[in-house]
């Protein structure tokens, strides 16, 4: 079976090929459609034969070589694939997630201009993504890294006839390159670093067989994995990148569903995993990425919760929830930050495809009445959970999830990543605490949005109100996949106390997944703290504790948006700075602009009307001024008449033979 | 005794008076002899040292020179007929569309 | 004898071509170029190369002349009026002594060297000019010979081609 692994991120391809060459051609979104769909459900058929091969296998890493990219001196870069637990759960995660989105996707366009464009950049997306996921080597890796953002470029300006989708896409774009530059610069000082012990290598098999050749905790390894996770804040943003991802939401939600919520930024996370050798030998990396990931949950969350649009809200929670995965790599936590990897793939996808789900028919009913107002404002929303019941039962379950109510999957896996940066050695009772408060806050947020849409009155404009419709089967299908996985997944990777609790449970998927993390984290010590390790109560509190914050904050947003729905408004009222700068996202791009862009802005216009300009051109315009000059006095030598070319062809013959002669 | 000296003398004063032709007269067709004056000078000097030094090479190269010069007559006359019909002219004060 | 007869047409082939250059007739022109020509074809009899003498005269004399003659007649060119570069005779005698001089002075330090070959003139009178030329031209210098023969080709076609009225 291992031998059609790269079957998985060909046949994307194939329908990138197809609808991208003769799509325009087609112009049946049927066909279009379906051999979209059809491409990436025949790699979900290929993963799943790889991941089922993969689980009966004691050997549990497998390479393929496809060819051999370029051969340096000692270096050899191939076309080739690693297929190990890790990777055989993101294809299943990609493929799986992906087959479904693209389903919903030919609900969701249909009639948009430019269908074959949109089912061409969607397979792109996927090929790239899983380039990223099974490239045995870094370079791979990154070709799959580029090909991501890239399409998330170009998704995000698929309606690129609108001003802010273009600025969006540039803008993710951009910023995304900031991270490209520190992934290379990692990648290149990790090859230097290794190749300075004598093992020229990017492949990442045999990295994490040499990793124990550098110094661990050196600053060597800092600097490399410290510039890796630079990268991995760009493609994941994280703090001091995440401002591209709520603008992406300029893009189709299909596209928000898969690029930027379950797959693409989940490539941080994933590259993380992938060096986990290199980057749990850097404990100053590792505190980092925690601090970083905790600050992001929690930063983030704070701006979820005054959010209008629907889709920034789900926005402000992506960048949350990466920030926690983020704080599970921090701590050491590699298996809970894959696991909720998964289980956040399965409810923000199901989220953001219900919110496209809401989004289509309140479109559809303002287009009914010829009007123009905003589909995504929450504010004209409520009360939709009559007129669309199986997208408000699929998204209830998903907020659930989201939210962290037992036996719903983010609970599983939140609760793990939280009883790790608690308890486990390179953990912080403070860094518990900001997972908690992010947590408090996006079960707040979540029921925030799920009252104002599906609950109350409904507020939109009595003329629409009646034309909303629930979405069609592609559409709901999906969706309710989605939903059951989101309901269900958590159950992969009980804990081992709930484990025992319900009769010898393994936790599946640790275990899965152990062949990949299990040797870096013994031997650089990460663990669960030994003294906690066995404290089945305190274990219990914690997941007491987190039922408790979930439950504070729906029953929070339950007060605030059902119970007394004037109450926000007088918090409003009385906090009103503190409001409006929530509102507008702390600033930050504002900063940002005027911090980085303008002073950037300001060196381009230096360069462009001081250097270019006067320098450079003038050197260039200076050098042909000067040759026209010389040039227009030197053509008045030129007679015409033969005898004068002649003499000086004689003249020069002597003059030259004489030197010889007459020099000797 | 006549030596090899003697016939290189005569073919480097008849190289001269023929770069002195080349260099003084305006019709093209005296140019030309000048030019076939100056080829056979050069002739006179491959023969000469041939003899010289015993080795028949400069004869052989005289051969080609010979080749060379009448290919050059036949293509040279011929551009002065075209460039006659032209001008009406094979004065070299008429070839003047080098000029700038 | 030699001696005697070798400055005779020394004598004769200077002035002859001296006479080349200053005939304001291109007729008498090329008939001095002719007179010159005879005079080297003895000259090279005298360096105990007949064959070269006789294509002397079949080749330069012979056809090379009767083309400039041929081209002279067609043209139509009667005695050039009196037209000379006054400043181009001064630069052009100047250059040419100069040349000469040059020329001189490196003949007169002797220091002509080159392979020393077996061909006496014991050799020539033995198997004959001719047989020598050829064997050399058939042998050693096959090549050179059937490219010559290309050359003279296009040289052919390339006259017919300029001279043709319309291309």
């Amino acid at each position: 079976m291992y031998d059609y692994l790269w079957l998985i991120p060909f046949f994307p391809f194939v329908g990138f090929v197809i609808n991208g060459l003769f799509g325009k051609k087609i112009r049946n979104e049927a066909i279009i459609g379906g051999i979209g769909t059809l491409m990436i459900f025949l790699s979900f058929l290929v993963s799943c034969g790889n991941f089922y091969a993969l689980l009966h296998d004691s050997e549990k890493v497998h390479q393929q070589v496809i060819a051999s990219w370029m051969s340096v001196g000692n270096l050899q870069i191939d076309w080739g694939f690693l297929l190990d637990p890790l990777s055989a759960l993101m294809i299943m995660i990609v493929t799986g997630v992906g087959t479904l989105i693209h389903l919903y996707s030919i609900g969701y366009m249909h009639g948009e201009t430019g269908f074959y464009r949109f089912f061409a950049y969607l397979n792109l997306s996927c090929f790239s993504m899983l380039m990223l996921v099974l490239g045995n080597n870094a370079l791979v890796m990154f070709v799959g890294w580029e090909g991501v953002g890239l399409c998330s470029y170009l998704l995000i300006g698929y309606y690129f006839e609108k001003q802010s989708a273009g600025d969006a896409a540039k803008k993710a774009f951009v910023v995304n390159r900031i991270g490209d530059f520190g992934f290379l610069c990692g990648l290149l000082t990790l090859f230097w670093a290794l190749g300075s012990k004598g093992v020229w290598t990017i492949n990442f098999v045999e990295i994490a067989e040499n990793a124990h050749l550098l110094e661990s905790g050196g600053v060597v390894v800092t600097v490399i994995t410290l510039a890796f996770f630079l990268g991995a804040c760009g493609k994941s943003a994280q703090i001091p990148l995440f401002t591209w991802l709520p603008d992406a939401m300029e893009g189709p939600t299909p596209v928000s569903a898969l690029i930027h919520a379950a797959t693409m930024v989940t490539a941080g996370v994933y590259m993380i995993a992938r060096m986990n050798g290199l980057f749990a030998m850097s404990p100053d990396t590792m505190m980092t990425i925690a601090v970083v990931g905790a600050c992001t949950a929690l930063f983030a969350a704070t701006i979820g919760l005054a959010q209008n649009d629907i889709k920034r809200v789900l926005a402000y929670s992506t960048v949350s929830q990466l920030g926690f995965m983020f704080l599970a790599m921090g701590v050491g936590a590699f298996t809970a930050g894959i696991f909720h990897l998964m289980t956040h793939a399965f409810f923000k996808a199901c989220l953001f495809l219900g919110s496209g789900s809401v989004i289509h028919g309140m479109h559809h009913g303002y287009h009914h009445a010829h009007l123009h107002d905003d589909p995504q404002d929450m504010r004209n929303m409520g009360g939709l959970r009559k007129k669309m019941p199986i997208t408000f039962i699929t998204f209830l379950v998903s907020t659930i999830a989201i939210s962290g109510i037992p036996f719903f999957s983010g609970f599983f896996s939140k609760d793990e990543i939280l009883w790790w940066a608690f308890a486990g050695e390179r953990g912080h009772w403070l860094l518990w605490l900001a997972g908690a408060v992010a947590a408090l806050m996006t079960a707040f947020y979540m029921f925030r949005l799920v009252f104002m849409t599906f609950f109350g009155e409904q507020k939109t404009d009595a003329r629409a109100k009646d034309h909303i419709p629930e979405s069609g089967l592609t559409i709901t299908i999906p969706l309710m996949v989605l939903a059951a996985l989101a309901a269900a997944g958590g159950f992969l990777g009980v804990p081992h106390v709930l484990g025992n609790f319900f009769g010898h449970m393994p936790n599946y998927l640790e275990h899965f997944l152990a062949p990949v993390f299990e040797h870096a984290q013994v031997l650089n010590g990460i663990a669960v703290k030994p003294e906690l390790a066995h404290s089945v109560a305190l274990e219990f509190s914690m997941m007491g504790a987190s039922i408790g914050i979930a439950a504070f904050g729906i029953l929070g947003a339950w007060f605030m948006y059902i119970k007394t729905p004037t109450l926000p408004g007088k918090f409003v009222a009385s906090f009103p700075g503190l409001w409006k700068a929530v509102y507008n996202k702390w600033y930050i791009d504002e900063l940002y602009d005027a911090v980085f862009v303008n002073n950037c802005k300001r060196i381009g216009t230096f360069l462009w009307k001081g250097f270019d300009v006067r320098v450079v051109d003038g050197i260039v315009n200076g050098t042909a001024w000067v040759v026209k000059g010389i040039g227009s006095g030197l053509r008045y030598t030129q007679t015409g008449f033969l005898h004068n070319y002649a003499m000086g062809m004689v003249v020069g013959v002597v003059v030259i033979v004489g030197y010889y002669i007459l020099g000797k | 005794m006549i030596g090899v000296y003697h016939y290189l003398i005569l073919s480097a004063i008849i190289f001269s008076i023929g770069t002195f032709g080349v260099l003084t007269r305006k019709n093209a067709i005296v140019i030309f002899m000048c030019i076939e004056l100056m080829l056979n000078s050069v002739n006179l000097t491959f023969i000469a040292l041939s003899r010289h030094l015993q080795n028949m090479d400069g004869q052989i190269f005289v051969f080609f020179v010979m080749t060379v010069a009448a290919a050059e007559a036949a293509v040279g006359l011929a551009l002065m007929i075209a460039f006659y019909r032209n001008r009406e002219s094979i004065d070299t004060d008429d070839f003047n569309m080098l000029k700038w | 004898m030699l001696s005697i007869l070798f400055y005779l047409f020394a004598t004769v082939a200077i002035f002859s071509a001296f006479y080349v250059t200053k005939a304001r007739s291109p007729v008498n022109s090329a008939l001095c170029l002719v007179t010159t020509f005879i005079c080297f074809a003895v000259l090279y009899i005298m360096l105990d190369a007949p064959f070269m003498a006789a294509i002397q005269i079949m080749v330069y004399a012979g056809a090379i002349m009767v083309l400039i003659i041929f081209v002279i007649m067609l043209l139509n060119l009667g005695t050039a009026i009196k037209k000379r570069y006054t400043h181009a005779l001064v630069w052009g005698g100047g250059v040419s002594v100069l040349m000469l001089f040059i020329t001189n002075v490196f003949i007169r330090r002797g220091e002509m060297s080159g392979k020393v070959g077996d061909v006496t003139t014991q050799t020539i009178h033995n198997y004959g000019h001719t047989e020598l030329i050829g064997k050399a031209m058939f042998t050693e210098f096959l090549l050179p010979f059937e490219i010559a023969s290309i050359l003279l080709l296009v040289a052919i076609v390339g006259a017919v081609i300029l001279s043709k009225r319309e291309v």
